[in-house]
This record gives structure tokens, C-alpha cells and sequence, in this order.
């Protein structure tokens, strides 16, 4: 992953992330890969852990499966529903899934959420797919914001914001 | 909708202070935070444990690693810090150490400001020299003196901003930029100020490290010390940080920066060097210090108004030569400790007492409610005098350059009633 030359930094509600999260079932993973010690396979392994669907996409392991899951080519090539396509490519690259995501949701298929992972930005793309009705989230990791949100994140010492005299709640 | 310019609630260190890191407990609803006085925890199964060690998941293994009392002080200390996460460790010492281990490789360099805690420079100068860490130490009162020690093979400078013994306070923003324009992280040690006198992280330091026994827990009963990572340090921007940047042999070949993102500092430190070298907190060490953290904001502020306080009083008695405290608007570090403690110059400062080395000996032998000991940051006042006791082994030389000349006395003070202790600095002086 490179990391972003920001220009404004991004913030998202918690309360918007914890929505997503809750509501997302099956997510594709673009950029997925087979080798336990990269990022996304880490990603992969914790979210799949939670409950969640995961659907590797990754044109160089096609037909294989990566954590026991079914990797497709592409994203057209998955024959389920998605709610949510999670980016694990470059800012540029994230550029042409978005366009993809776009061209492939339809009102049989809807996909509500694209997900650009952490140093992975392009606002550009980011109004593309907002102005088609999706929620964008970018520069984020899904399971560091599922962590930090459901009171796992704080276990190794990182600060999650969160300050509250309510009971925490786990995922 | 992204880019939504309102943030979150910005708290303020009052509030961080009794609540950051201690949500209610989920299962009981207990309100303060439990001590979970256990070495291990069980896994779900064979998979979870893979996980776990791993580090493909969120969880406890052993207390060597994550503890959940320790990990409540974790939070508390980035929150406080304006940090992205920490890890703590059994003292300041050690988080040094793990600082300094996650960053260096053998034959690396760093500078290190020359005004640091005694410990520090022993630690520095003469312990790390024997892993092959070479520190360079420097006059940092001279921004200048740091750019022009950077050599190819610095890795990282280390100051404290408000220096023990006291009086004297660096120039923070400038060395940050000095620090940046190097691509070297800037780790400052905190703990003279505490996170509520001085955050470094908000004028731009990478790293900062506190020992926790002093100021933070407050009351002499527990050691500690503390990492904390900014996030906001680039470790891949160019092959200086291996150790962050490329592919750990000694984590199965993860590579922590581009897998922990902004808190892989704190991950790598956690992973590896609290595992493999052991200097861990305590859970009981852990909950004295949370418990003392919360009434911080409101001790530094009665610690600081003391010390000013007897400060002043010193600078104007017929016995003592010289007042180094920068709340003084005599100090030459006053403009400083203006623009970076604006609620206070620190509780911990030295004084000189007309007579040398037998004058220091008779006010230390004199006082009836100040300490005669070595630690501070206590609730109680403390005095020490340095040339008779911490650095009676040195040289005249060397312990004038350490800022402890035969007349230097130092002075922590506590949270006893002002006229108290000028009554009793009074009346040891009068012995003289």
C-alpha cells in the first residue's frame, strides 16, 4: 500500500461506519491475496471470523480459493449478491473498480457500499460512485474500524476515540 | 456522505483523564476498571489461537503482551497524548529501551539532547553504546547544534522539552521541523510535563515516552513507563526503517508499517520487543497509575502554582544564589515556557545555596517536610542535593556539565499548603 498525499484529511461518523458494518453481509475483496502475511489476507481472515461473507477477486488466483473462498477473476464474474466492494489496490487503480462497481450494480444487484482501504484515496472516484446512490468510505480498514468501534481495537492499546459511561458493546 | 467536515466531540483533557479507555466493563457493567490479575487467557479454539498469535486478530494471549487492566491505561495515555496508540511498559527505562529497539539496528546513530534525565544519559551513553546504538548528545538549547549533528546514519533525535532537572525548556517546534526536514522521528519524554502541561505530538513529534511513576501516578506508589505513537510518521518514505518498512524475520516475515498502518509503531514495539525482552506492566502497576491519571489535571495545576510559588520565594532569600525555574520571568527560558506551558513551567526545579557543597548538605539535613530521596513527581515535596547523593561519584567536571555543582539543590514540589513548604525551606536555610 503506498501511503496517501492527502489533501483535506477525511473524517466519517462513527455512527456512519457502525451502520455500515452492521448492515453489510457479503463483501467483495479486490486486491484479495493467498499469502497469510500480506494485509489483505489478514483483513480477509478477521472479517470472515466476524460473520461476514467474503468474496476474493484477484484475475492472477481465479478458480482457487483463498481462505476456503471462491476467487473470481473479476467482479462480473461473481455470480452472488454484494453489498460492499472493499479496494485492496492503489489510488489510481481504485479508480477503474469504482467504475466497474458502477457499471455492474443495477437494480437487480445493488452494491450500497464501496471501501477503499487504508492509503487508498480518489475523491474523483469517490463522486462517482456517490453521485450513483453508493456510500463511499476511503482511506479506512474495515477491520481496524471494526475493532475500534466494538471494543477490540483498545486490547492493544490503540485509541479509538471513543469515550462513554455505557457499557461497551461487543460485536 | 465522505469529507464531512464536523468532527467528532473533541473532549478535553479533564474528561480523558477519568474516562478515555475505561468503558463499563460488558459482561459485568463494572464502572471502574477492574484488575485482571492473570498471566493467560483461553482461546475458542486451536484457530482463534492461530489468529491470535498471529496477529490476524484482536485479543489476549499472555500478560507479557496485552493485558486488559494494562491496555486501559494504553488508551487513556494516547488519548491524553493526542496519539494514535501506546504500549506501556514495567518503567520509563524500559520504554526507552523498546523505543530505541524497534527503531535501531546495530552501528545506527541517534542525537539525543544533552539537558536529559541522569538515567537517560547513562542509559544512552554508555548501555546502548554496548548493542552498538551510538548516541550523539548535544547542546539542544541550539536548534543549530541538532541540524548539523544529523548524519546519514541518524535514525532519530530525543529530547525532553521541559529538561530534569528543571529550569530548562527547548524550543519544541523548531527541532520538530529539524526533525521532519531529516525524515527522522523526533521522541520526546514527557514526563516533567505530563500530557497536560505539554502534548509534543501537537507540535509535531513523531514519538513521545514518559515513565508513569512520576507525575502520572502521582504518588510515588508504582512504576511505569509508556510509548506513544503519533501515527503520523511516514516509516516507509525511504529504506532508513527496515525494522518497519520491510518484512520482520522475526514475525514471520509480516511487515508491521504497511499491515498496523499508523499504529504499527506500537504493534512492532508490543510483538516483538515486549516479547522477546519481557519488560511488561503490571495490571496492579497499571490500575494504581489510571487511578492516579485521573485526578492529574487537578494536581498538575496544584503542583505548578506551588512550585511558582516557592520559586519566587527563593529567588528573593539573602541565602540562595540562583533560581533556575522557567515560570521565573528572570529565566532565560521564560518566553519558551510561555508558549509551550502555558499552564506551567513544571513542579521540578533547582536551586543554588550560598555556602557550596556543605550549605547544600545542611538545607537537605534541615528539612522537616520535604523528602530526602531520589524520585519525584510525588504528592509529596521532595529535595535532593545531587553533588552529595545521585552524582557523588563524578568528577567536579562531570557534575557541573550534569548540572549538579556542589550548591545545586533540587527540588520537586508537592501538593502540601504553599506557606508550609516556604516555612520549612525557611528555616533549613536559617542553619545554613
Amino acid at each position: 500500500m503506498s501511503t496517501p498525499n492527502l489533501a483535506a484529511p477525511l473524517h466519517y461518523d462513527d455512527q456512519l461506519i457502525s451502520d455500515i458494518l452492521r448492515r453489510v453481509k457479503s463483501i467483495a475483496m479486490v486486491g484479495a491475496s493467498a499469502n497469510w502475511v500480506r494485509p489483505s489476507n489478514f483483513v480477509m481472515k478477521y472479517l470472515l471470523g466476524k460473520g461476514y461473507k467474503i468474496i476474493p477477486v484477484n484475475p492472477g488466483y481465479a478458480g482457487k480459493e483463498i481462505l476456503g473462498q471462491m476467487t473470481y477473476a473479476s467482479l462480473t464474474d461473481i455470480p452472488e449478491t454484494i453489498d460492499m466492494v472493499d479496494i485492496f489496490r492503489g489510488s489510481d487503480a481504485a479508480g477503474s473498480v469504482v467504475d466497474d462497481v458502477i457499471s455492474f450494480s443495477n437494480q437487480d444487484k445493488p452494491i450500497g457500499v464501496i471501501w477503499m482501504q487504508l492509503g487508498v484515496r480518489n475523491d474523483p472516484a469517490a463522486s462517482r460512485a456517490e453521485a450513483a446512490g453508493m456510500s463511499v468510505i476511503m482511506d479506512r480498514c474495515p477491520k481496524i474500524e471494526y475493532g475500534r468501534l466494538f471494543g477490540e481495537l483498545g486490547w492493544c492499546g490503540v485509541n479509538s476515540g471513543i469515550i462513554s459511561s455505557k457499557r461497551r458493546r461487543m460485536g | 456522505m465522505s469529507g464531512d467536515q464536523e468532527g467528532p466531540r473533541q473532549y478535553g483533557p479533564e474528561t480523558k483523564a477519568v474516562h478515555a479507555g475505561s468503558q463499563p466493563d460488558p459482561i459485568t457493567g463494572a464502572r471502574n476498571t477492574p484488575i485482571y490479575q492473570t498471566t493467560s487467557y483461553v482461546f475458542d479454539d486451536v484457530d482463534h489461537a492461530a489468529d491470535l498469535f498471529n496477529l490476524q486478530t484482536f485479543g489476549f494471549i499472555y500478560s507479557r503482551l496485552t493485558n486488559p487492566t494494562v491496555s486501559v491505561l494504553e488508551e487513556r495515555l494516547a488519548s491524553l497524548e493526542n496519539g494514535r496508540a501506546c504500549v506501556a511498559a514495567a518503567s520509563g527505562h524500559a520504554a526507552q529501551f523498546l523505543t530505541f529497539f524497534s527503531l535501531l539496528d546495530p552501528g545506527d546513530d541517534f542525537i539525543a539532547s544533552k539537558n536529559l534525565y541522569g538515567g537517560s544519559i547513562t542509559q544512552f551513553g554508555l548501555s546502548f553504546k554496548r548493542l552498538g546504538w551510538n548516541c550523539t548528545f548535544v547542546d539542544a538549547t541550539n536548534v543549530d547544534a541538532i541540524r548539523s549533528a544529523l548524519t546519514p546514519k541518524t535514525k532519530a533525535i530525543f529530547i525532553e522539552v521541559l529538561a530534569n532537572p528543571g529550569g530548562i525548556v527547548l524550543d519544541l517546534e523548531a527541532i520538530a521541523e529539524i526533525a521532519k526536514d531529516a525524515h527522522v522521528p523526533l521522541i520526546v519524554d514527557n514526563t516533567l510535563a505530563t500530557p497536560y502541561l505539554l502534548r509534543p505530538i501537537d507540535w509535531g513529534a513523531d514519538i513521545v515516552v514518559e515513565s508513569t511513576t512520576k507525575f502520572l501516578s502521582g504518588h510515588g506508589t508504582s512504576l511505569g513507563g509508556a510509548i506513544i505513537e503519533s501515527g503520523k510518521f511516514n516509516w516507509a518514505a525511504d529504506d532508513k526503517f527496515p525494522t518497519m518498512s520491510q518484512p520482520d524475520p522475526a514475525y514471520h516475515g509480516l511487515t508491521f508499517y504497511e499491515t498496523f498502518g499508523d499504529f504499527g509503531f506500537t504493534m512492532k514495539t508490543r510483538a516483538v520487543g515486549l516479547r522477546d525482552f519481557g519488560p511488561c506492566l503490571s495490571p496492579a502497576n497499571a490500575f494504581y497509575t489510571i487511578t492516579g491519571i485521573e485526578s492529574l489535571p487537578a494536581r498538575m495545576d496544584r503542583h505548578v502554582a506551588n512550585a511558582q510559588i516557592i520559586a519566587a520565594f527563593l529567588e528573593t532569600h539573602p541565602k540562595v544564589a540562583w533560581v533556575s525555574y522557567a515560570g521565573l520571568i528572570s529565566s532565560p527560558y521564560h518566553d519558551l515556557a510561555q508558549k509551550y506551558l502555558p499552564k506551567g513551567a513544571g513542579a521540578v526545579f533547582t536551586f543554588g545555596v550560598k555556602g557550596g557543597y556543605d550549605a547544600g548538605t545542611k538545607v537537605v539535613e534541615g528539612v522537616n517536610l520535604f523528602s530526602h530521596l531520589a524520585n519525584i513527581g510525588d504528592a509529596r515535596s521532595l529535595i535532593l542535593h545531587p553533588a552529595s547523593t545521585t552524582h557523588r561519584q563524578l568528577t567536579d567536571e562531570q557534575r557541573q556539565a550534569a548540572g549538579a555543582g556542589e550548591d545545586v539543590i533540587r527540588l520537586s514540589i508537592g501538593l502540601e499548603t504553599p506557606d508550609d513548604l516556604i516555612y520549612d525551606l525557611d528555616q533549613a536555610l536559617s542553619k545554613i
